[in-house]
């Protein structure tokens, strides 16, 4: 046990889950005061134990698959199974005695019944037969997942289970939702099913280490923004919520330490403490700081990613701060400040700004100079030394005039002027990039490629107070 | 009380009116057996103040209760001298010696215990819930560490207070900050989401006395359905258990279309969550 527990450890330091040593000795003590028998059991143990965050649970239960499936996950089925089920015949489909037909009416049963066990049963056999696995293959497993749910034909079993679960009723659109919803959450306990009795076959074949190691992803906050994939994209999504509630507290957070007037009923009251004599001075709390941040986004092509994200940040922000403004530009700046009101759908609000914004003034290509002029003077009056400055962009110009003047004026005449950069470091200034040209003006520029980034962003976001005034 | 077991902690917890899952009750176990505290995060409403409740409930024991928000300090969290007392006690006494003063005004009498000192001194085990510790400054946080890790206190006139007994500490956590790497570590980590629909039924039938399980079902399923939108404040487990009471109360028997766009302000406490939930659940959207 302490040997896979061990190697267990090592790989979710090796996926970036930070495990210090103290909490590894807390899950050893802590499995030897449960039934290690049972699999739920030692998994929420390890995970209590272990991760400590709620974002790397999905890093969590992967390695756990990998490192502790070969234990039998259901009761009275020997460990042999496992084995013997990693070198099957070739192209798969052939096994003697096995009916689809029956499989996919034993896995209907399960699904619309809820009984755990038989659908566990119901995808190992599956996998046995439809996901024709090849022994010593440095593979995932996302091909043969694949595999077997499209021989399973997964849309008919949907269609399926609707029918069983519906009855003959006429339903409402409404009830028919609910159905749908219903469906799709009893189809991903048999998607998860299969994807986890293949890793049991692929540990098998493999051991533990090859596949853990095939199926290690980077952690969300670790994830390039400039090359994330739609299903990336999605979990980022998820975990930017919590991330603009954190800056949405920071921006908001008072100083504290003296900064309001004398307050002289309490400085006199504690005077008691020291026999009349005001020994220590108390202070009106100073009024809290309402934070006001216009947002200046780049939507050009070769941003395309990143300002979808940073999009997705404007619109989770949008729901904490009442005086927020968001701007798009790409050579030239518009206000899109309403498409991302309270309330308003994420999807609407981009493809408004696609048809909608007048962001492009000339051919579509960045135009830093043009866009920041234009919004100085549209909207360089209404700065007020309140208002925080965020911009996002790679500062690729197109080899244009940078006219980075105008940015010491925005500068001058705001609280503070941020700038989030996408690329890293070593590639600013490089090509057509003017990074050190606004980089002069701006308060603080930072290279934001990662959630993780982003995050360190908003916990050090320590503004200055009146820098610029 | 027996939390001898994952499963002996579910019963104990069912009886007091809390439902956990699995994941609750071993993690509760654990908290019990290997006497860690517990940091439980999740969004708002999942019931994680609830499960402090309801251990103290279920062990019997006393709840205190620190309620964390900006600008906590030692003086509220752990401990105050009494010093108008002190004041007293040195004019009572004008002419005695300094050193016998001293040493007296610096004693237990004069000390006023605060939510953390008070759960480590008291003699029969409590349960201490830290509500919101995500509220409090990085700095302050670092006041509880010493709580945590070793259950005791240190003030520097009388030297350092361990407890008699081992409270069991639960700690809440909206995640509005990250939490320090001292904090969690010494913690056992438990993330409570919102329960999955069956979960939420047999919630919602141990609430609300008297709703009939077809109709606890499909509230757990609106639940869900709704908390599947992108919303900005998705339906917490305590709004869920009040729309039940709506509906009971209305006498409802099915939900339906009509039935959800005239109670959706129950589950959503924003216009613009209430227009966009009509919207996609109903064909008909509110007025």
């Amino acid at each position: 046990m302490l040997g896979v527990l061990t190697g267990f450890i090592g790989e979710l330091r090796q996926t970036g889950v930070p495990v210090s040593m103290v909490e590894a000795i807390d899950a050893m003590t802590a499995v030897e005061a449960i039934d290690v028998g049972d699999r739920t059991a030692l998994r929420e143990t390890l995970r209590a134990t272990l991760i400590k965050n709620a974002r790397h649970e999905r890093a969590f239960d992967t390695a756990f698959d990998v490192y502790f499936s070969l234990a039998p996950s259901l009761p009275g089925e020997g460990e042999g199974n496992a084995i013997e089920g990693a070198p099957p015949s070739g192209e798969a489909g052939g096994g003697a005695g096995f009916e689809m037909d029956d499989l996919v009416s034993r896995i209907l049963q399960a699904l619309s019944h809820l009984d755990t066990d038989e659908l566990r049963r119901a995808a190992s056999e599956a996998v046995d037969n439809l996901a024709g696995m090849e022994p010593g293959r440095p593979v995932g497993g996302t091909y043969y997942l694949y595999r077997t749910l499209r021989r399973l034909d997964l849309s008919a079993l949907e269609r399926a289970l609707v029918e069983i679960l519906m009855g003959d009723a006429e339903l409402t659109p409404f009830e028919q939702r609910l159905v749908e919803e219903d469906v799709a959450e009893r189809l991903s306990r048999l998607r998860a099913d299969i994807e986890e009795e293949i890793r049991r076959r692929l540990v098998a074949d493999r051991g533990r280490e090859a596949v853990a190691r095939t199926l290690r992803r980077p952690l969300v906050e670790d994830i390039d923004l400039m090359h994330a994939t739609t299903s990336d994209l999605a979990e980022m999504e998820a975990a930017i919520g919590p991330l603009t509630r954190k800056l949405a507290a920071r921006l908001a957070r008072r100083r504290k330490k003296r900064a309001g007037r004398l307050d002289f009923r309490r400085t006199m009251r504690r005077s008691l403490a020291t026999g009349g004599v005001p020994a220590d001075p108390q202070f009106r709390h100073p009024r809290p700081h309402r934070p006001e941040v216009w947002l200046l986004c780049d939507v050009s092509g070769s941003m395309a990613t990143f300002s979808r994200f940073t999009l997705q940040f404007t619109h989770a922000m949008a729901t904490h701060f009442s005086r927020l403004r968001t701007f798009a530009f790409i050579d030239t700046i518009d206000e899109v400040t309403d498409f991302f009101g309270p309330g308003v759908d994420f999807a609407s609000a981009v493809s408004r700004i696609a048809t909608e914004a007048e962001v492009v003034w000339l051919d579509g290509h960045s135009d830093y100079g043009n866009a920041l002029e234009t919004f100085h003077r549209r909207y360089g009056a209404q700065l007020t030394p309140r208002t925080t400055v965020i911009i996002t962009g790679d500062a690729r110009n197109n080899y244009r005039p940078p006219r980075d003047g105008v940015l010491a004026d925005v500068a001058k005449a705001s609280r503070a002027l941020l700038w989030l950069n996408p690329e890293p470091h070593l590639y600013w200034d490089t090509g057509d990039s003017a990074m050190s040209a606004y980089a002069r003006h701006c308060t603080s520029v930072h290279e934001v490629r990662t959630l993780r980034q982003l995050e360190d962003f908003v916990e050090g976001l320590a503004l200055p107070r009146g820098l610029n005034r | 009380m027996d939390l001898g077991s994952p499963a002996a902690v579910a019963s104990a917890l069912r009886d007091v009116g809390y439902l956990p899952d699995q994941r609750i009750s071993q993690v509760v176990f654990l908290a019990a057996r290997l006497e860690k505290p517990v940091l439980v995060e999740g969004p708002a409403g999942v019931g994680k103040t609830e499960l402090a409740k309801a251990v103290a409930a279920a062990t019997d024991r006393r709840l205190i209760r620190l309620q964390c928000y900006e600008g906590l300090d030692e003086a509220k969290a752990l401990y105050e001298w009494n010093y108008k007392k002190q004041l007293l006690r040195i004019q009572a006494d004008a002419g005695s010696d300094w050193d016998s003063i001293s040493q007296d005004i610096f004693s237990e009498e004069f000390l006023l215990t605060r939510p953390l000192l008070e759960a480590i001194r008291s003699p029969e085990p409590v349960v201490l819930l830290i509500d919101e510790v995500d509220r409090v400054e990085v700095e302050t946080e670092a006041l509880l560490l010493e709580i945590l890790s070793d259950f005791q206190v240190s003030i520097p006139e009388l030297g350092t207070i361990e407890a008699t007994s081992h409270p069991f500490v639960f700690l809440t956590s909206n995640n509005t900050r990250e939490l320090s790497e001292a904090l969690k570590r010494r913690c056992l980590f438990l993330h409570i989401d919102y329960p999955a629909p069956d979960r939420e039924k047999e919630i919602l039938q141990a609430r609300v006395p008297g709703l009939s399980e077809h109709l606890a079902e499909q509230v757990a399923r609106v639940a869900r359905s709704i908390r599947s939108l992108d919303l900005k404040k998705a339906p917490s487990v305590s709004e869920t258990i009040d729309w039940a009471r709506t509906l009971l109360t209305l006498s409802v028997e099915e939900v339906d279309e009509e039935v959800l766009a005239d109670t959706l302000h129950v589950l959503l406490k924003y216009q613009g969550d209430i227009e966009k939930a009509a919207k996609e659940l109903t064909s008909s959207p509110v007025e």
